[in-house]
């Protein structure tokens, strides 16, 4: 290729990262997913989804930070992608929030496995 | 901007054609690389301006996911114990290895982006192989999770017709192999394509054939790996599911006894049985209590078979009864410490009842389903991505396809990454 001056403007702006970056995201990756499983065989009681929730997003951050190579990324990348997050914390929790305010409306349950309810007045 | 010269620092290079014909389309001169489009000044504009367009869609992947994880928090906070029951019956093992899967796939996506940038055009190209032969993998996996769970009866909410008393019903369609069918269709179809090309003498149908095969097969190895997982992890699992539905009988046991009268334990959940058939006569007469009187004779026979010892069953029955008719009576209505029969909210929540534990699988598979169509979508890219390299298209100035494609795989490790705690792993 010709067109390859290493001072040219607008021309060879690859950033490969380095190898050992990469397996040390790996590595990282898999022992979180080991500790992960490892901790499910705890009872840690509500803080449960809690300590889950965690570790997933120590996770995405690290395949969002260097797999998807955001930490060296243009800046309104990065601010596209957190936005989205934000919006979708809006949504789920706007949506939780109503769920609990009306949560005493249950879903009616009809399945032939209520064998034992009495008609009422029997 | 675009149509101008402003970005081209081509006098500064000693260019003699600064007048090239760049307005002119079609026209790729030696300022204009063959890959990059025209309406691009650089090949980092270019670049910038697809990522920026791959981000975007990456955010609405995200959004479109969301929905789903929505309805995962909106049912987990109703029946959490739902979740946690049913949870049981997904496999830790085969969801774990999964995981690793993708991760190392993410691996060596990302370490192919990197062979892309510096022109290793045969590595990148086998990491890409190799990222293909993992999502293959991942499906195989799936495919025995999926079949496995069918079998069962495991379905969504409607279909979901698990029996614990009868968890592995024999007769049913092999799921298995319909699963398998199209991947093996498709490995065929490769192989025949791998002969032809080769006794044509299409050398690069043939070294693109290749790894293709290889990638077609790897779906067998991870169904082959999955068998044996499942295998491997079956009693445990199951073991676990039944010891938690015992408890549940006995608990429920429990709670009658607590409830009811001493003795009449049994006979109330006869009673309860019982009440469609028999109620009738005992309202409408409204005798002392225990007095079981009866217009038909039915009573009477009854009564007579039931003095032989060996008809427990309408000894049963007979019990069962007579409790109803005290009930009737109001002898034991009037205590406020019995709640005058078995009814739902006495008996403990069976999480497997269909409608809720249906609901739960419903989420399931819609949750893992649109992750494996995104796999799979993913493998149609990849595979033309391969194509791409092997035709070495990619040079340091013109990456984007390997590294859009990365960003799309690593969002689809990102989303399972957060689905494999909060399906597998709910205790």
């Amino acid at each position: 290729m010709s067109a390859h001056e290493s001072s040219r403007e607008g021309y060879d702006f690859a950033h490969p990262l380095p190898l050992p970056l990469l397996f040390g995201v790996f590595v990282a990756l898999t022992v979180l997913t080991v500790i992960t499983v490892a901790q499910a065989s705890f009872d840690f009681g509500s803080y449960d989804i809690l300590i889950v929730m965690v570790i997933a997003t120590i996770k995405a951050l690290l395949v969002g930070a260097f797999f998807m190579h955001l930490a060296f990324d243009k800046p309104f990348n990065i601010l596209c992608f957190v936005a989205s997050f934000v919006f979708v914390a809006l949504f789920i929790s706007f949506t939780l929030f109503d769920n609990h305010a009306t949560n005493m409306d249950d879903i009616p349950v009809l399945d032939d496995a209520v064998v034992v309810a009495a008609p009422e007045g029997a | 901007m675009a149509t101008t010269d402003a970005g081209h620092p081509t006098d500064a290079h000693g260019h003699s054609d600064s007048a090239h014909g760049h307005d002119g389309h079609g026209d790729h001169d030696h300022d204009h690389p063959s890959y990059l489009a025209h309406h691009f000044d650089t090949p980092e504009q270019q670049f910038d301006s697809g990522k920026l367009g791959m981000w975007l869609f990456l955010v609405t992947e995200i959004l479109f996911f969301s929905g789903m994880f929505c309805a995962y928090a909106i049912f987990r906070a109703w029946r959490p114990e739902v979740f946690e029951g049913c949870s049981q019956f997904l496999n830790t093992k085969l969801g774990a290895i999964n995981t690793g899967v993708l991760l190392f796939s993410s691996l060596t996506m990302a370490w192919a982006v990197r062979c892309a940038q510096l022109e290793q055009h045969k590595q990148c190209a086998c990491l890409i192989a190799t990222t293909l032969s993992c999502a293959m993998v991942f499906l195989g996996v799936k495919a025995i999770e999926y079949s496995h769970k069918w079998t069962m009866g495991l379905l969504p909410a409607g279909l979901y017709s698990y029996d614990p008393a009868n968890p592995h019903p024999v007769g049913g369609p092999n799921y298995l192999a319909y699963i398998c069918a199209p991947f093996a269709a498709a490995t065929v179809g490769v192989l025949i394509w791998l002969i032809i090309s080769y006794l044509r003498g299409a050398k690069f149908q043939f070294a693109v054939a290749k790894p293709l095969l290889v990638v077609c097969l790897s779906f067998f190895g991870g169904v082959g790996l999955g068998t044996i997982l499942e295998s491997g992890g079956d009693d445990s699992e199951h073991g676990s599911v039944h010891v938690a539905q015992h408890d549940d009988h006995q608990h429920g046991d429990h709670q009658h006894g607590g409830e009811q009268h001493g003795g009449e334990q049994h006979d109330g959940e006869h009673s309860a049985e019982h009440t469609p058939a028999h109620a009738e006569p005992a309202v409408a007469t409204l005798p002392a209590a225990g007095a079981m009187v009866d217009d038909s004779n039915d009573l009477a026979v009854l009564k007579r078979l039931a003095s032989d010892a060996t008809n427990t069953g309408l000894q049963g029955e007979l019990k069962a009864l007579e409790a109803q008719d005290k009930m009737s009576g109001g002898a034991i209505t009037y205590d406020d410490s019995d709640d005058s029969s078995a009814t739902i909210a006495a008996s403990k929540d069976n999480v497997l009842r269909p409608s809720r534990a249906g609901v739960f699988f419903s989420i399931y598979y819609c949750m893992t389903g649109v992750h494996a169509i995104h796999i799979l979508a993913g493998i149609g890219v990849l595979i033309w991505l391969l194509v791409r390299t092997m035709r070495n298209d990619f040079n340091r100035n013109y990456f984007g396809p390997v590294d859009y494609i990365g960003l799309y795989w690593h969002l689809v490790d990102l989303i399972w990454i957060y689905l494999f705690p909060l399906m597998y792993l709910i205790r």
